[in-house]
C-alpha cells in the first residue's frame, strides 16, 4: 500500500470519525449560544475557540462533517445510482439512437458550470440541504455515466463478453454480471474524488447562503459568517477552512491511492 | 535660449504653486456608500427609504423640513399661520424658488403636490399623512391654504417627511428616473446596480452647499464595505453593515466613528391573525423568551438600545416598558402551557438580509428553542420579504426595522402586516391625531405605548443605531436620523 493510500484513509476515517462521533457525543451542544464568552481564541475549554455567538467550534466543525459528508455522500449516491445504469445501456447500445440521447443528454448537463446551476435550482426551489443535494447530485450523473460508458465499451469488446453473448445472455444481464464488476474498481475511484468535489461544493453552496440552513452548522457558512472578523479572531476562518483543506485533501489522496492500489497492471508490475 | 528657459521655469514654477494651491483648498466632491440601492427616485410613491437617504433635501425639499436634531423647521414654506381650531393651514412660499429644469415653484405645484398625494388612486407609501386634508386652495402664487377636517397636532411633522415633498406637474412623468426638484443639487447620473451622482444647483434658493458633487455608492456586502473603506474608496459609508468592524475604524486615525439613533425600532415582528398567535399569552410567552441583551450583543456587538415598545428612547414621550417583556424563560414556558402548548409548537422565522435580523434570527431561533418554540429560519431576500411577508402576511414571524419616525400608528391599522386588530387603538389612535397640546399628546402617547406593549404584539427588541464611519475630515454628518437622509447640504471638508 502507498503511502498516498496510508495517508488519504487516515485523514478520511479521522473526518468521519469526527461525523460519527458527533451523534452520540460533542464537547458542548453545538446549538447552544453562549454571548458573554464569544469570540474566544482556542483554549482549554473550548479547543477550536468560540464563534461569535458563542458557540464551541470544536462541536460545530464535528457537526459540520456530518453535514458535508451526508449531502456529498447521497449526491454522490444519486449520481451513481442514474449515472452508472445510463452508461451501462448506452455503451450496450453503442451507435444506436439511445447512445446519443443519453451521451448528448450528458454533454449538455456538462455544458453548464455546475455550481452555477447549482445556485439556480436552490435558488428557484428554496435553500436548504436537501436541495443541496439534489443540485450537486444531478451534475454526478453525466460524470459516472460517461466514465461507465467508456469502460464498459472497450469490455464489450472482449472474448469473455464474447463467450457470454454466445452461451444466450441478453445485453442487460451481461452489463449487471460482467461488465458491472470490472468497471467497479473505476467507480469507486471516481466516487471517491467526486466525494470530495461534493464536500467542496457544498461548502461553495452554503457560504453563498444556499446549502443547511441555519441552526444546522456548515463549514462554508461558518466560513461566510467569519468574512468580516477575520482580522480580529482568525481562528473563525482558519478552523472551517482547515476543515475542508483536510477532507478534500485527504479524499484526494485516497482516490489516488485506491487507483494505484486496485489498479491490476500496476499491481501485476508491483508483484 | 537662457531667457526662453528662464520662462520656461517660472512656468513651471507657476503651475507647481497652482498645482499646490488647489491641493491645499477643501476638496468640494465627496463619495457616501450606503448599504441599499434605490428601486427609483420617487420619494412620493414608495416606501424605500434608500430613495430618501438619496433625494430627502438634496433634490426634493417639501414645506417644511427635518433637521439633524429631529426638530421640523420651514422648508419651502417660508412662514405659515394657523386658524384658532386648529383646522386651517395658510402657508407663505418662499419668493424666487425654481425647479431644476428653470419653472418657477408657486402655489399651483404645492396644491398639485398635495391633492397628488391624497389622492384616491395614490401611490403614496405613507397616505395616512395626508389623510386628514380636506381641500388645497391656491390664494396667490405663494400663499396655499391648506383647510384639514379636524385638528392634527402632526400636520407641521407630517409635512417634512420625504413622502410630502413638493413635485412640479411638468417633471411629474419622469420623475422615477430623472427626479426635478428645487433643492441645492440636481439628478446627475445613475449607473444601475453602481451609483448615483447629483450636481451642485447653480440656481439654488438657499445657501450654496459647500459640494460641488456627491456620489452615492452602493454596497451591501459587509465584507466589501470593510474592505473599500479601509482602502479610502469611500468618505463616508451610511448605516455601516457590520458593527463587529467599529472598533478597528475607532482605532484607525483616518476615520472617525457616528454612533447615533434612528427611528427604527427593532422588532420581533408577529403575524397577529395566524394562529397560535392571536392568543395573547402565546404572544406574552414570546416576549418573555427573548433576551434582548443577548441580542444586541450577539447581533449588533453592542450597539442598540433596548426597547419594550414600539417608540425611539430618545422621544421625550418615551415610556420604559422594558421590564414587561424582562427574559424570563420560565415564565414564557408556563404561558405557553396554559395557552394549551406544554409541548411547544413549530413556526417560521423570515429573515431579510441586513445583518440585524439575520443574526439577530439565529439567536431569537435559539432562545425561541428553550422555551420548547421551534422557528424555521428562512432567509429571504428584500422583494421576496416585501411580496410574501409586507404584502402577502404569509409568515408567522420576521425580524425587521421599522425606520418611519413617530411610527406608531400602524398599529391602529388593522390591514398592516402584523394584522393587530383592537378597537382601542384604534380610537387612541383617532384621539391622538385630533390633539394638538404638546402635554395631551404626550400623555396619549404614553397610553398608546402602554397599550401595544401589554397586549404584547410584537417583540419589541431594540432601537437600530446608526453607524456611520467617515475620513477624518468630513464635517456636517448627521449623527442621529431623525428621518432616512444624507443631507449633503450641511456636508464639507475641512482644510
Amino acid at each position: 500500500m502507498s503511502r498516498n493510500l496510508i495517508l488519504g484513509a487516515a485523514l478520511s476515517s479521522l473526518v468521519l470519525l469526527a461525523a460519527l462521533v458527533s451523534f452520540v457525543w460533542t464537547p458542548y451542544d453545538y446549538a447552544a449560544l453562549d454571548i458573554p464568552n464569544k469570540l474566544q481564541p482556542p483554549n482549554v475549554r473550548h479547543w477550536f475557540g468560540t464563534d461569535h455567538f458563542g458557540r464551541d467550534m470544536f462541536s460545530m466543525i464535528m457537526v459540520g462533517a456530518r453535514t458535508s459528508i451526508a449531502v456529498a455522500l447521497v449526491a454522490v449516491g444519486i449520481g451513481m445510482a442514474l449515472g452508472v445504469p445510463l452508461g451501462l445501456t448506452a455503451a450496450a447500445r453503442k451507435g444506436s439512437w439511445l447512445d446519443e440521447v443519453i451521451m448528448r443528454g450528458n454533454d449538455l448537463v456538462f455544458a453548464f458550470p455546475s455550481l452555477v446551476i447549482a445556485i439556480l435550482i436552490t435558488a428557484v426551489f428554496g435553500a436548504g440541504a436537501i436541495n443541496a443535494i439534489i443540485a450537486i447530485g444531478i451534475f454526478n450523473i453525466p460524470v459516472f455515466a460517461r466514465i461507465t460508458r467508456g469502460a464498459a465499451l472497450s469490455l464489450w469488446e472482449r472474448e469473455f463478453i464474447l463467450a457470454a453473448r454466445v452461451s444466450g445472455k441478453g445485453a442487460a444481464r451481461i452489463s449487471a454480471e460482467h461488465i458491472l464488476p470490472n468497471v467497479a474498481n473505476l467507480l469507486i475511484v471516481q466516487g471517491t474524488i467526486q466525494f470530495s468535489l461534493g464536500i467542496l461544493a457544498e461548502a461553495g453552496l452554503s457560504y453563498v447562503g444556499l446549502g443547511a440552513q441555519p441552526p444546522t452548522p456548515s463549514w462554508g457558512r461558518m466560513l461566510a459568517d467569519a468574512q468580516t472578523m477575520v482580522s480580529f479572531a482568525p481562528h473563525l476562518a482558519l478552523i472551517p477552512g482547515l476543515a475542508i483543506i483536510v477532507t478534500v485533501l485527504g479524499l484526494n489522496l485516497l482516490g489516488d491511492g485506491l487507483r494505484d492500489w486496485l489498479d491490476p497492471r500496476i499491481r501485476v508490475a508491483r508483484a | 535660449m537662457t531667457n526662453q528657459m528662464l520662462k520656461s521655469f517660472a512656468s513651471a514654477l507657476v503651475l507647481g504653486a497652482s498645482v499646490f494651491a488647489t491641493g491645499a483648498l477643501a476638496k468640494s466632491d465627496i463619495t457616501i456608500a450606503m448599504q441599499l440601492e434605490p428601486p427609483h427616485l420617487d420619494p412620493t410613491s414608495a416606501a424605500a427609504q434608500a430613495i430618501d437617504s438619496v433625494v430627502y433635501t438634496n433634490i426634493f425639499e417639501g414645506l417644511t423640513r427635518f433637521m439633524g436634531d429631529g426638530s421640523v423647521v420651514p422648508g419651502l414654506a417660508e412662514s405659515w399661520e394657523i386658524s384658532e381650531d386648529g383646522t386651517v393651514y395658510t402657508f407663505k412660499l418662499r419668493d424666487g424658488v425654481t425647479f431644476h429644469d428653470g419653472t418657477v415653484m408657486d402655489a399651483e405645484d404645492v396644491k398639485f403636490s398635495l391633492d397628488r398625494a391624497s389622492a384616491d388612486d395614490s401611490a403614496n407609501a405613507q397616505k395616512a399623512l395626508f389623510a386628514g386634508i380636506e381641500s388645497v386652495e391656491v390664494v396667490d402664487p405663494l400663499t396655499v391654504k391648506v383647510t384639514l377636517s379636524e385638528p392634527n397636532g402632526n400636520f407641521l411633522f407630517n409635512m417634512a417627511w420625504g413622502d410630502a415633498v413638493i413635485v412640479s406637474p411638468d417633471s411629474i412623468e419622469n420623475i422615477t428616473t430623472n427626479p426635478v426638484g428645487t433643492g441645492a443639487f440636481t439628478f446627475g447620473n445613475w449607473v444601475q446596480g453602481d451609483s448615483i451622482t447629483l450636481n451642485q444647483n447653480p440656481d439654488y434658493w438657499g445657501d450654496q452647499p459647500a459640494l460641488e458633487t456627491a456620489t452615492f455608492k452602493f454596497i451591501s456586502d459587509p465584507t466589501a464595505a470593510f474592505a473599500a473603506m479601509m482602502a479610502e474608496d469611500i468618505d463616508v459609508f451610511d448605516n455601516f453593515p457590520a458593527p463587529e468592524n467599529l472598533p478597528q475604524f475607532e482605532a484607525d486615525p483616518r476615520f472617525q466613528v457616528l454612533v447615533g439613533s434612528t427611528e427604527g425600532e427593532t422588532i420581533l415582528s408577529t403575524n397577529n391573525k395566524k394562529p397560535p398567535f392571536d392568543d395573547i399569552r402565546v404572544r406574552q410567552a414570546l416576549a418573555h423568551a427573548i433576551d434582548r441583551q443577548a441580542i444586541i450583543d450577539g447581533a449588533m456587538f453592542g450597539y442598540g438600545t433596548p426597547i419594550g415598545t414600539h417608540f425611539a428612547p430618545h422621544n421625550p414621550a418615551y415610556v420604559d416598558l422594558t421590564r414587561l417583556s424582562a427574559h424570563d424563560p420560565e415564565k414564557a414556558a408556563k404561558l405557553l402551557a396554559d395557552a394549551g402548548y406544554e409541548e411547544g409548537f413549530e413556526t417560521t422565522l423570515h429573515l431579510p438580509p441586513p445583518s440585524y435580523a439575520r443574526r439577530g434570527g439565529e439567536i431569537i431561533a435559539a432562545q425561541l428553542a428553550e422555551v420548547g418554540i421551534t422557528a424555521e429560519i428562512i432567509n429571504v431576500e428584500w422583494a421576496q420579504w416585501l411580496e410574501s411577508v409586507f404584502k402577502g402576511k404569509d409568515y408567522g414571524l420576521t425580524i425587521i426595522s421599522h425606520t418611519e419616525p413617530m411610527d406608531i400608528g400602524i398599529y391602529a391599522r388593522p390591514d398592516y402586516y402584523f394584522q393587530y386588530d383592537s378597537l382601542d387603538a384604534q380610537t387612541l389612535m383617532e384621539t391622538l391625531n385630533a390633539t394638538t397640546d404638546p402635554e395631551e399628546r404626550k400623555k396619549l402617547l404614553g397610553e398608546m405605548q402602554r397599550l401595544i406593549a401589554n397586549d404584547f404584539v410584537n417583540g419589541y427588541l431594540f432601537q437600530l443605531p446608526k453607524l456611520v464611519i467617515a475620513k477624518a475630515g468630513v464635517q456636517g454628518l448627521w449623527k442621529n436620523a431623525p428621518t432616512a437622509a444624507i443631507d449633503l447640504t450641511q456636508i464639507s471638508w475641512s482644510e
